[in-house]
């Protein structure tokens, strides 16, 4: 009755563990869905993998844990965030949908799927638990290696060629054959002469006390930011510290006080209004 | 506990995975959701493995980590190509079957 | 010898290829080369011919394999010839008259530029003719009965520059093409009645019963009827006669040669060759002879009233055709006298056309019988041979027309019955209206004052039709002169066998002892007795003679035709063949196009549209689905997904 019972159910531990794991893992794939953006999704996703990897090895699965997070979390979510970082930021970020309906109707077969899904397993009588004590006697990874190259060693050659022509075929799609030369450094100083572009260096950025500040702006000498002095995608992604308003307002108060030493009428200057106007 | 609650938790999974693909529009987040519901299966596996009481399950799902990861290595060089030539890495600007 | 039947066709054949595709460095010798082949072909069918006179009466059947041209299972068609005593007839006129008649162009044709390609189809002529006669089997026969209507459309329109020339090309093409249909027809109802179209086991060969009369008496007159419409269609009777009368725009050669000895009577060789499925059809049979009575008169009647000289020989011919066909149509009692009467025309009517030809030559390409008159002292040979020529037609006692159209008149009283009165009376009114006609054209021409001279013949907008004219001056006073020899030689011999060829064939019966074993004779029970239908003919000759020798003879024939009695009138427009075919073919044609079109372009083209337009409103919202979104994609698959399971689990809750 009792070795029964062992069999339908686990200990209290495991199913403590489950609950608050398992409650842990919907909730990063809820946000790996629903992150904006794909970096923190990734994130998600990752702890996800690793709740995952642990019910691996509380389902006795040693070998799968340990390399669900070596290759999964370890190399392959790794590979997800450098394509992030190779793609960058874009507009295509946002939530808002493009296709009329599509929400809803992915919204309904994934309620549905689910509902039937669930469905169907409780409608199977799923009453008898082995378990893997028998199985894992000789050692999981022993097993699973004993498994690999007898009964699926023709699956496992074939999964070996899959790979290789993976990286093959990821390589030939990534590659991009150049057909002209190379520019040399003497010959794109030569262009932008020609081209009249911006011959001299790029001014620096606002140089400020408390941190090396490449997030910002350098003001030119009328105390408007100059556009040219950081890096187009921090100004992209939004990441720039506009500090010219703080500047200008000082400058006005200075301004104001030496009027009022000296008595004089205001004179408002002309640039003054329009870069008020600029910074709202 | 009775370990079928893997089982139910498999099915959460896989569904919410379904369902971001297909509502995100970043290609990237599209993938990210396809390996969650791969997880979501080799959870399953594990766990029918455990039921049955041998390693088979545990083989399926090895191997579906390897087919994983191929699958991650083309799909992700197809992203940056795709990237590369419209300057977009959303699965919507890919509508017409031309460049 | 059988292998011989074969180069008779390939002999004229080769002419017309050489000539057709041997270009302009044939130019100087292409009409001696064209003549020299249709005499080969005519010394071929001498020799074949004495070899079947060598044989017994019931051997005289030669037949020739050549290939095997549509072997479909079941339908077997050969190219392969059958030459007896019919197809030896036609064989020896139609490459007998050829030959003359090639001669004859030589002379006619000589400041003609394109002398050569005219020489070229005449060739193809003679071929497609002898085909048609030699054939085995009707689907071969088909083959040479195009084939002349091609070159009868080719030659009638040989001065293409002509638009008339043109347009009676045209006329006699599509005519031709309704009686074409009628022959094809009776090839499909032959093949499904009697699964072969082959001369040999469906009309008998060798002494043997043919299968033709084993078919029902409806389907033999269908297949008779169709037949009969075939015969119309190429011999000019009644109701598809119109083409003739515009076909003497064609060379006079063309005229004589095709439109009057050989191709016209194609319709009696077929009525003659398949008599044993007319034997089956007595219905038929009288279709067949109201046809030709209703021609001959019909013909005669034109023929009274054209004052153009080709134009009266033309209607000419089809009467006297009419008469052929209407001694086919009697049965065994006619069909020697319909062919007979066919080679005694044959003779009579190329030499009269000749004549004509040579009449017109020597007056600048003159038609009108009122510009002529009193041409006998200028033409004396034309004259001689012409006059020749019309005691035959008319059936001047002695020479062929009388022995030939005699015995018609003959048959048709033993036809028996009233049915015999009233064809032998035709007949006979046909007689007397020919040798008034005949008469009419003998006086106006040769006979009376000089009514050319001192008028130009053409008006100078009317320039002259005939290149061949061109050097003798348009606007001069016309200089009657005998033709050359190469054109008199050949109206010479004509002029013999007008005379002779019937004595030759009546006097101890040759002609019929000759055709009999593939034609069948009886004799008829005639209510008559032979000599009182002679006499009777010849009253009504004398009679004929008589009323035009005092319309045309003794009163001045008026150079502008006077208005006429209406029947004239309306014989002149040819009995209103055309204005009937206009009212009757072309507005109800004009008509049923118009609705059918109408039908098309609502009913038709409704269904067709609305198919389509529906069609395009359904793919325009289905195509929606289709937006290249791949998650719209991946919804569905979900989406099919979800349908899977839900329907996997009730499969297995059920």
């Amino acid at each position: 009755m009792s070795a029964q019972l062992a069999a339908y159910s686990t200990s209290n531990g495991e199913a403590f563990q489950f609950w608050v794991l398992g409650t842990v893992a919907v909730i990063g794939a809820l946000c790996t869905v629903f992150m904006k953006k794909a970096v923190h999704s990734a994130l998600c996703l990752a702890g996800t993998m690793i709740v995952l990897a642990i019910f691996y090895l509380a389902n006795g699965a040693y070998f799968l844990g340990i390399v669900q997070i070596v290759v999964y979390t370890g190399a392959i979510m790794m590979l997800f965030l450098f394509v992030v970082m190779l793609v960058g930021v874009t507009a295509a970020d946002s939530l808002k949908e493009t296709i009329k309906g599509q929400r809803w109707l992915a919204l309904l077969s994934g309620l549905g799927f689910g509902v039937l899904l669930i469905a169907g397993i409780g409608h199977a009588s799923l009453t008898e638990f082995t378990g893997l004590t028998q199985a894992n006697a000789k050692g999981n990874v022993e097993g699973l290696a004993a498994l690999i190259f007898t009964k699926y060693v023709f699956a496992f050659e074939i999964t070996g060629a899959l790979l290789i022509t993976a990286a093959v075929g990821a390589m030939v799609l990534t590659h991009r054959e150049r057909t002209e030369h190379a520019p040399t450094q003497r010959e794109l100083a030569e262009r932008r002469v020609r081209e009249g572009k911006h011959v001299p260096p790029l001014p620096a950025p606002g140089v400020y006390a408390r941190h090396n500040a490449v997030d910002v702006q350098g003001l030119l000498p009328d105390g408007t930011p100059s556009e040219l002095t950081v890096s187009r995608t921090l100004r992209e992604r939004g990441q720039i510290r506009d500090v010219s308003a703080a500047a200008l307002n000082d400058l006005k108060a200075l301004e104001q006080r030496a009027e009022e030493r000296l008595e004089r009428a205001a004179i408002e200057p002309p640039h003054l209004k329009r870069t008020e106007e600029a910074s709202k | 506990m009775n370990p079928v609650n893997y089982l139910y938790l498999a099915a959460l999974l896989f569904t919410i995975g379904a369902t971001g693909v297909l509502i995100r529009r970043n290609a990237i987040v599209v993938f990210m959701c396809i390996e969650l519901m791969l997880n979501a299966c080799n959870l399953a596996f594990v766990t029918f493995s455990r039921m049955h009481g041998n390693l088979d399950g545990q083989i399926i799902a090895f191997f579906t980590m390897v087919v994983a990861a191929a699958e991650v290595v083309v799909g992700l060089a197809i992203i940056v190509s795709l990237f590369r030539s419209r300057h977009s890495a959303s699965v919507d600007d890919a509508s017409l079957m031309k460049l | 010898m059988e292998n011989l039947i074969a180069l008779l066709i390939a002999a004229p054949l080769l002419g017309a290829a050489v000539l057709l595709v041997g270009g302009r460095r044939l130019d100087a010798v292409g009409q001696w080369v064209g003549t020299l082949l249709s005499t080969v072909s005519f010394v071929l069918g001498l020799v074949l011919f004495g070899d079947l006179l060598g044989r017994s009466a019931e051997d005289r059947t030669l037949t020739q394999h050549l290939f095997s041209w549509i072997p479909v299972e079941g339908f077997q068609a050969d190219v392969g010839f059958r030459l007896d005593q019919l197809s030896m007839t036609f064989v020896l006129l139609i490459t007998g008259v050829g030959s003359l008649i090639h001669l004859y162009s030589v002379g006619y044709m000589e400041h003609d530029e394109r002398r050569r390609r005219f020489f070229g189809y005449l060739n193809l002529f003679l071929a497609a003719m002898l085909l048609l006669v030699l054939a085995d089997n009707y689907l071969l026969l088909y083959v040479g009965w195009e084939g002349v209507g091609l070159a009868s459309y080719l030659l009638i329109g040989f001065w293409q520059h002509k638009p008339s020339a043109a347009t009676a090309a045209k006329k006699a093409f599509l005519v031709n093409r309704v009686g074409d249909m009628g022959l094809s027809i009776a090839i499909m109802l032959m093949f499904t009645t009697f699964g072969t179209f082959a001369f040999g086991p469906l009309l008998g060969a060798e002494g043997q019963q043919g299968i033709a009369g084993d078919a029902s008496e409806g389907k033999l007159t269908a297949i008779a009827l169709m037949l009969l419409l075939a015969a119309c269609g190429k011999s000019a009777q009644v109701p598809l006669q119109s083409w003739l009368g515009d076909a003497m725009e064609g060379p006079t050669p063309v005229s004589a040669l095709i439109h009057a000895a050989t191709m016209v009577t194609a319709g009696v060789y077929l009525i003659v060759r398949s008599a044993a499925i007319f034997n089956g059809a007595p219905d038929a049979q009288l279709v067949v002879t109201v046809v030709g009575a209703v021609t001959l008169l019909f013909g005669a009647i034109v023929g009274c009233a054209k004052d153009d000289i080709k134009k009266a020989l033309a209607g000419s011919t089809m009467s006297q055709i009419g008469y052929m066909v209407l001694a086919a149509g009697l049965g065994p009692i006619g069909y020697v006298f319909a062919i007979m009467h066919l080679v005694t025309h044959g003779f009579f009517k190329a030499g009269l056309f000749l004549g004509a030809g040579s009449v017109m030559h020597g007056m600048n390409d003159e038609v009108d019988m009122r510009k002529y008159g009193g041409l006998r002292k200028y033409m004396p040979v034309t004259f001689v041979t012409f006059g020749l020529g019309y005691l035959a037609i008319i059936g001047f006692p002695g020479l062929s027309g009388f022995f030939s159209k005699d015995k018609i008149i003959e048959a048709a009283f033993a036809k028996g019955g009233a049915e015999g009165w009233i064809l032998g009376g035709c007949a006979l009114l046909g007689a007397a209206i020919t040798a008034y006609y005949m008469t009419r054209v003998m006086l106006m021409t040769f006979f009376g004052e000089e009514r050319w001279k001192n008028q130009p013949t053409r008006s100078p907008e009317a320039p002259s039709a005939e290149p061949a004219a061109a050097h003798h001056g348009e606007h001069a006073e016309p200089h009657p002169h005998e033709s050359p020899k190469v054109m008199t030689i050949p109206m010479i011999v004509l002029a013999f066998g007008s005379v002779f060829a019937g004595g030759f064939f009546s006097i101890g019966d040759r002609f019929l002892h000759w055709l009999e074993p593939v034609t069948g004779h009886s004799e008829g029970d005639s209510p008559l007795s032979v000599a009182a239908v002679t006499g009777a003919t010849m009253v009504c000759l004398v009679i004929g003679v008589g009323i035009a020798y005092a319309q045309y003879g003794r009163r001045p024939v008026p150079v502008v035709a006077p208005r006429g009695s209406l029947l004239t009138r309306a014989a002149r427009r040819d009995l209103l063949q055309d204005d009937f075919n206009h009212v009757v073919l072309v507005r109800g044609g004009e008509h049923l196009t118009r609705s059918l079109v109408y039908v098309d372009h609502t009913l038709v083209d409704g269904v067709v549209n609305g198919t389509a337009a529906s069609v395009g409103g359904l793919s325009g919202r289905l195509r929606r689905l289709q937006n290249g979104f791949a998650r719209s994609y991946a919804v569905s698959m979900f989406g099919g997904a979800a349908v899977l399971v839900a329907a996997t689990l009730l499969m297995r809750a059920v």
